[in-house]
């Protein structure tokens, strides 16, 4: 139950700050620049130690977020680079997330096959 | 260069920025945060309800991780084909964009929108054309920690 | 020898003003369930409009609304000497498929928004000119081709801001023809000039074109030596709330005076409660005003003398990218009952 608490209030207030930077920033913010901006403080974030403390907190509260797929390169790319090098640092982001973005791509394509955008 | 029309020029032109920032209406600021902070946990709250379960089902914490990623972007692709996606993203903001769901709404609402161009060069081109930089950035970012960790270690 | 057609710097007045003999106007559902649902011809059912595209939906509903204005008179496509028509799209598709089946000499307009009063002044313009006899003005708008082409996919869960206006789905056509038989004539125009006072928010295009509106008005009144209450209404197209607060306070700020009667089409044209924010846009905003409520009541006399100020904001997403600000037009037509 505390971990669904901690999910729910940690995750919230991360779509908060977005909100507000969405509200109370030039109008040229779109959900695009929110979901760069995102994936890259939590791929910063990450390599600076400061995300997992997060993860460790609130679970699914830090990881559903996409700030969380950004936690995920940086840790894939990091364990990655301790096992190959230089090979590791390139490839590590890409095999970590590879379930994430594949999902994207075939549940996309499916859906536009399968859905007509509504009028 | 007529310099002083050039400067009468810009005062008129920030003057009126001044009147149209005063009669522009503003954000209902409290009410899109409360629905993008209820709306964002729920979100979470789901996610960790299946992270839960898979862990339960004996998958190691890294892949019960990206089993959740997946059915939580299966989710959205299915809302966002049946049309529900939007009316939430209406109400709630950045809390249903913030969530991994807000990334799979974006390339499945693309990649729907261009099914008219075919299925090549409309739908297979078009599922990343607003997701595509967020992953760009990813890459970019995250490969440049790994850069840096190789030429300290 | 002083140049009799033209007023001051912008204005031409007609010698023999056209009349506007028939017109029609076919919009989509959410402007059918607006205020004015019954002073339009046609409503669609839905956005489709039978068409496997929005594209074709909309090169649809403005290929029959010319026909149904020209079907008012008895005429055919055929008995129409010239079609000017514009739209959004880009090339203004929907324009020229539309004129492909029509098969009438066909001159396309962009003015964005202000097409509508672009195309009229044309279209009169190539009457009173001696050229041609019986002409027609058209344009049309469309919710989900505008949205796909300017802003995000359909069902891409966005919140809009409350500035932001709903592009109206709905076209508008004039048959305008040479005669001294009754009807309310368009009587003079005035062409506008590009006004951009820097604004560069794409989702307030209100703020982006008040400018505009307030310059072409003002200039129009001053071109005709006219007062403001020489009209029973003066119209603008698509300022929306943003936009018309911003005007009426531009009148105050160029000495517009006396405050005229005026009132925005995007304004208008939806309720509140349809949840449009700040309220319709589009060249089938103005367009469908026009044809429906609008000539209605001047045919029934309730309006004697109305200018129509059409307004556009001129950019496009590259150039936002670009981080230009939006150039704003307005043209104003004369519509009177002689």
């Amino acid at each position: 139950m505390n971990e669904l608490l901690m999910a729910f209030l940690v995750g919230g207030v991360l779509c908060l700050i977005g909100q507000l930077i969405m509200d109370l920033t030039k109008p040229a913010i779109t959900p695009g620049h929110i979901l760069v901006g995102y994936i890259s403080v939590g791929a910063l974030l990450s390599g600076l130690g400061l995300y997992q403390p997060l993860v460790d907190l609130a679970g699914a509260g830090a990881t559903i977020p996409l700030s969380g797929f950004g936690h995920s390169l940086t840790q894939g790319t990091l364990k990655a680079v301790e096992e190959s090098g230089l090979l590791g640092a390139i490839s590590g982001g890409v095999e970590a997330t590879a379930a994430g973005i594949t999902a994207a791509i075939i549940f996309g394509y499916v859906a536009a096959v399968l859905f007509n955008p509504k009028g | 260069m007529n310099t002083s029309a050039d400067q009468l020029k810009k005062i008129e032109a920030q003057e009126y920025d001044d009147l149209v920032n005063q009669t522009k209406p503003k954000p209902t600021v409290l009410k899109n945060c409360i629905w993008a902070f209820v709306i964002g946990g729920l979100i979470c709250t789901l996610g960790q309800i299946i992270l839960n379960f898979f862990m339960g089902q004996g998958l190691s914490k890294l892949d019960a991780g990206s089993a959740t990623s997946v059915v939580m972007i299966f989710l959205a692709a299915l809302f966002t084909g049946l049309g529900w996606y939007d009316v939430l993203g209406k109400h709630a903001g950045a809390g249903s964009i913030v969530p991994i769901t807000g990334f799979a709404n974006a390339i499945v609402a693309s990649a729907m929108e261009y099914k008219r161009e075919g299925y090549i060069f409309g739908v297979g081109a078009r599922i990343f054309s607003v997701a595509g930089p967020t992953l760009v950035f990813g890459f970019a970012i995250a490969v440049v920690i790994g850069l840096i960790k190789v030429v300290f270690s | 020898m002083a140049n009799q057609k033209k007023l001051g710097s912008q204005t031409i007045m007609f010698e023999n003003p056209p009349v506007l003999t028939a017109w029609a106007t076919i919009v989509g559902p959410k402007e059918g369930e607006g205020p004015w649902g019954s002073d339009f011809d046609w409503v669609m059912e839905d956005y489709e409009f039978g068409e496997e595209s929005w594209e074709k939906a909309e090169t649809k509903l403005l290929r029959e609304t010319i026909k149904l204005a020209v079907s008012k008179k008895n005429y055919s496509p055929q008995d129409i000497e010239l079609l000017v028509s514009g739209d959004l799209l880009n090339q203004i598709t929907s324009s020229s498929f539309a004129a492909r089946e029509l098969q009438i000499p066909f001159l396309g307009m962009y003015g964005a928004c202000s097409t509508m009063a672009e195309s009229l002044l044309t279209a009169a313009m190539a009457i009173d000119g001696g050229y041609f006899e019986r002409t027609v003005a058209a344009v049309s708008s469309h919710y989900y081709t505008a949205e796909r082409q300017f802003r995000f996919p359909a069902e891409q869960g966005t919140q809009r801001s409350i500035s932001s206006q709903w592009t109206v789905t709905g076209a508008g056509a004039v048959v305008l023809e040479k005669g001294i038989y009754g009807g309310p004539r368009l009587t003079c125009a005035t062409i506008g000039k590009i006004i951009d006072m820097g604004q560069k928010d794409a989702n307030n295009m209100g703020s982006a074109m008040a400018p505009a509106a307030a310059d072409t008005i003002k200039t129009h009144l001053n071109d005709t030596d006219r007062s403001p209450d020489y009209y029973d209404l003066i119209v603008t197209g698509d300022l929306g709330k943003v936009g018309s607060a911003l005007v009426k306070q531009l009148f105050i700020k160029n000495g517009v005076v006396p405050e005229p009667n005026y009132s925005d089409c995007g304004v208008l044209i939806f309720n509140d409660n349809q949840d449009t924010h700040a309220g319709g846009s589009g060249c089938g905003c103005c367009a469908a005003m026009l044809c429906g409520p609008l000539l209605k009541k001047m045919v029934q006399g309730k309006i004697a003398r109305l200018l129509l100020v059409a307004t556009g904001a001129l950019m496009s997403p590259t150039t936002s990218f670009q981080g230009e600000s939006i150039p704003g037009i307005a043209h104003a037509v004369a519509l009177e009952n002689l």
